[in-house]
């Protein structure tokens, strides 16, 4: 567990697997808006699932592991077998090429241009640490939960509602007829 | 190169900017709906990475509910999907213009 601790604490190992998972996440992130190869939506929906992974790797590497767990079973498990499920219900077709309207895809990179430049200047001005803490929470997972259910209680409470009202909601929705 | 709290929000910023280019520029609507997953997720990363550097926990209880919400809002959003499908017969927002059904 000490050695586990140490090889994820720091040190060159640490960073070539940031590098990796970053690289991972950043190339299927890509791949899941613009395919060259194929425009189907199962495809995308498979790159989504390697983003999620990698991207859970990442945050092993934060120490987050509950909360990479929690990715892992929440998107890779719940979220993409609902969207593979809803492509194979509406038997969608390879998606036929349109006409590209060029103003529109100007006005696109246009803002995304923008919002990136802001995000750039952001962070080249701010002041960030680089060190991380040592390992101060030993128990992570334990001062999650404690945390959850003490300063957090009432989000909680209000987060579980929210889930029942969605389930309701999405029965309502997928009936046949709304009377 | 020692990785610091900027090569993380390094990345979050570039995968949100990849969803803002995917919900604006795809026209299929269950990619868009992908890529906001994306950009859901980029602002997990930047939480997650933001509790690490600055050695609290509360970070992490956000990213606990944007996962929770954002699973309600899949579940919603595709049952809304399926139900102007059943409508339109086209997944295509370009054939999803009048707001009439």
């Amino acid at each position: 567990m000490e050695q586990i601790n140490n090889l994820i604490s720091g040190g060159a190992v640490t960073d070539l697997l940031f590098y990796v998972f970053a690289a991972l996440t950043l190339l299927c992130g890509l791949l899941v808006i613009a395919n060259p190869f194929s425009r189907n939506p199962v495809t995308s929906a498979m790159f989504l699932v390697l983003t999620i992974i990698s991207m859970s790797g990442l945050f092993l590497l934060l120490h987050a592991f509950f909360l990479a767990a929690v990715q892992i079973l929440v998107y890779a498990g719940a979220v993409i077998v609902l969207f593979i499920f809803v492509i194979m219900l509406l038997d969608l077709k390879e998606e036929q090429r349109r006409r590209i309207r060029f103003f529109g895809l100007f006005a696109g990179l246009l803002s995304v241009g923008i919002v990136f430049s802001i995000f750039i200047k952001c962070l080249s001005s701010a002041k960030l640490a680089t060190e991380a803490p040592a390992n101060a929470h030993d128990g992570e997972t334990y001062a999650l939960g404690k945390l959850l259910f003490t300063n957090y209680t009432l989000p909680f409470e209000i987060v579980s509602v929210l889930l029942l009202v969605a389930m309701i909601g999405v029965i309502l929705l997928s009936k046949k007829k709304l009377e | 190169m020692h990785v610091g709290l900027q090569h993380y929000l390094a990345v979050s910023m570039i995968l949100f900017c990849l969803g803002l280019l995917g919900v604006i520029l795809r026209r299929n609507l269950l990619v868009i709906y992908m890529s906001l997953e994306l950009m859901l997720n980029a602002a997990n990363l930047a939480l997650v990475s933001f509790s690490r550097f600055n050695d609290k926990l509360d970070g992490q209880v956000l990213v606990f509910f944007i996962i929770t919400v954002a699973a309600a809002e899949v579940a919603v959003g595709l049952a809304l999907i399926v139900a102007l499908f059943r409508k339109r017969q086209s997944a295509h927002v370009e054939d999803l213009t009048s707001m009439k059904l």
